[in-house]
């Protein structure tokens, strides 16, 4: 476990007032002349806090949530194990060898057309893009993939951006799959970073490294350069930053609601009776995630393509974030919490806990001077 | 109760529940357990600090450090004794003595006016100055019949905050 750093204040102007979210019901302003008994009653504070251990509402974002057990008589356990040999025996080596015809295939095109039409780069992405479509159809097939998308496909216009809700990096695989859309994404290790680099790259991906500060400019002024291009592939943008496990939605980021563009809302909701499809990346590294996928027996989901929202007159691009949260959150039946999901990796600021201390100190200075 | 396995047994639940005086019902152990779990990512049988400052809401509380200081190195079954004063089982002297032994920071059974200016420190933080806290609490004080310099032992303070409207009660989630 990492050492948690206090967040950047950059990351403040992030929030809206994650008071009005929070419980606290039972705190009414207290009226009346200052009494000793109202500075040494520390109850509702200390309720707060035994609420918070007890259970809260950001710890439950990053819960796994396995199905229910289902083999455990005499009947059904058998037929659980019959189970298992088919999905280990049978369908595992099947998508394996599925998966690997369909990389074989993909490399064997990508780079004769990579490099053989260098020259003619219209015609060079858009088979890059076909091809593109084609390995995630592949990698979907590998799971079983059951989609249904619903709504009009997303088209290629300039000035446009995609926000999805986030789960794994599957989803990446799963709207890829339709449209090959440029992505934003944390950089990664190992084999996925090897795969960001080159073909990603081709895609007009652009990567961001969460531990950097400085990097967030760089990487807003990459964003706003792209979408201004009309050559460029269609921008996806996940703002909630983080994986979160597909009941809940956090805080969107507002760097994709700032681009001056349309942002197409974009729902995903994974059915999880087939698979739990969230990728809890503190437990299990992508690898083992794509082999427990490989190993169910279905990944089902439903993908919405919602009605394309533009700021609206008056809004700000935090507001307008948090709308465009509601609509995800509406459709694909998820809970909202008032929590970035980078308190994964920092701690909040001072600045929460400052605004409680003034609220209670500016209470007992108006008290100790009524009568 | 292992730092390994992460199943209670009857006799476990039994024992803690003995250990925080019935104040919890057998289901809310077995929750509070999976709750216990679940903050003690490394699993050494106790929540660390940095455990639970990765809980925001408890991170963003005035009394974090104090409460910290309390929790430190607690097993499960401490850990559930320190939330019985938040159940609704539990008597108002039980409420009380938890906010006596919160104040209470050198755990003499006394409390000093440094000891209750170093909690209205932590509530109020810079908006109000050091000097004007110490004033405001003489002053309460004074009115409510306590000299500067007394030291309140928990019978005062069942005097001045126990009373019916006391709330503090949590909710244990059930599945």
């Amino acid at each position: 476990m990492s050492k948690l750093n206090t967040s950047n204040s950059e990351f403040d102007l992030d929030r809206p007032n994650i008071e009005d979210y929070l419980p606290s019901g039972s705190i009414q302003e207290p009226r009346g002349k200052l009494r000793l008994r109202d500075l040494l009653d520390i109850s509702p504070t200390l309720t707060e806090a035994a609420g918070a251990i007890v259970d809260d509402s950001f710890t439950r974002c990053f819960k796994s949530n396995p199905p229910e057990p289902w083999n455990w008589n005499v009947y059904l356990f058998p037929l659980w194990c019959l189970g298992v040999v088919v999905r280990y025996g049978f369908l595992f080596p099947l998508r394996v060898l599925v998966l690997t015809l369909g990389w074989i295939i993909f490399l064997s095109c990508y780079f004769p057309v990579h490099t053989l039409l260098k020259g003619n780069d219209k015609l060079r992405k858009k088979l890059e893009r076909g091809l593109v479509e084609l390995i995630c159809s592949f990698f979907v097939a590998s799971w079983t993939g059951v989609i249904k998308y619903h709504g009009p496909r997303p088209s290629m216009r300039p000035r446009q951006v995609f926000v999805a809700n986030h789960t794994s990096m599957i989803d990446f695989i799963v709207l890829e799959q339709m449209t090959a859309f440029a992505v934003i994404m944390q950089k990664h290790p190992g084999w996925v970073g090897l795969l960001q680099s080159t073909i990603l790259e081709s895609l007009g991906c652009i990567w961001f490294n969460r531990s950097e500060s400085k990097d967030r400019g760089i990487v807003t002024r990459k964003l706003r350069e792209h979408v201004e291009g009309a050559d460029n592939n269609p921008l996806l943008i996940f703002p909630e930053g983080t994986c979160v496990n597909n009941h809940y939605t956090v805080m969107f980021k507002k760097g994709a609601f700032e681009l001056g563009c349309t942002v197409c809302p974009i729902a995903i909701k994974y059915n999880k009776i087939f698979v739990d499809a969230f990728w809890n990346s503190r437990k299990q590294s992508f690898t083992m995630h794509l082999l427990q996928l490989m190993t169910s027996w279905a990944v089902v989901c439903d993908v919405w393509y919602l009605e394309p929202q533009n700021l609206k007159p008056g809004e700000t691009p935090i507001e307008f974030a948090e709308r465009v949260r509601d609509i995800i959150s509406v459709r694909a039946g998820l809970k909202k919490v008032p929590w970035d999901g980078y308190l994964k990796y920092s701690r909040p600021s001072p600045k929460h806990r400052e605004r409680k201390q003034q609220s209670f100190a500016e209470s007992v200075l108006r008290r100790l001077e009524e009568k | 109760m292992g730092n390994t396995s992460s199943m209670l047994t009857q006799y476990d639940i039994e024992e803690v529940q003995e250990h925080c005086n019935h104040t919890f019902s057998q289901q809310e152990i077995v929750s509070l357990y999976q709750r216990f779990c679940q903050l003690d990512r490394n699993g050494c049988g106790f929540i660390s600090a940095d455990e639970f400052m990765s809980v925001p809401e408890f991170a963003v509380n005035p009394l974090f450090q104090r409460l910290l200081r309390m929790l430190d190195g607690l097993n499960f079954k401490e850990f559930v004794a320190f939330l019985s004063a938040f159940s609704s089982r539990a008597s108002l002297q039980q409420k009380v003595e938890f906010i006596f032994k919160v104040y209470d920071s050198d755990g003499n059974g006394k409390v000093t006016f440094n000891e209750m200016l170093d909690i209205l420190r932590d509530l109020t933080g810079q908006f109000i100055s050091e000097q004007q806290r110490e004033k405001v609490l003489t002053r309460v004080l004074e009115e409510a019949g306590y000299a500067k310099d007394s030291l309140l032992v928990q019978a005062d303070f069942m005097k001045i905050v126990g009373n019916s409207g006391l709330k503090m009660e949590v909710e244990v989630p059930v599945d």
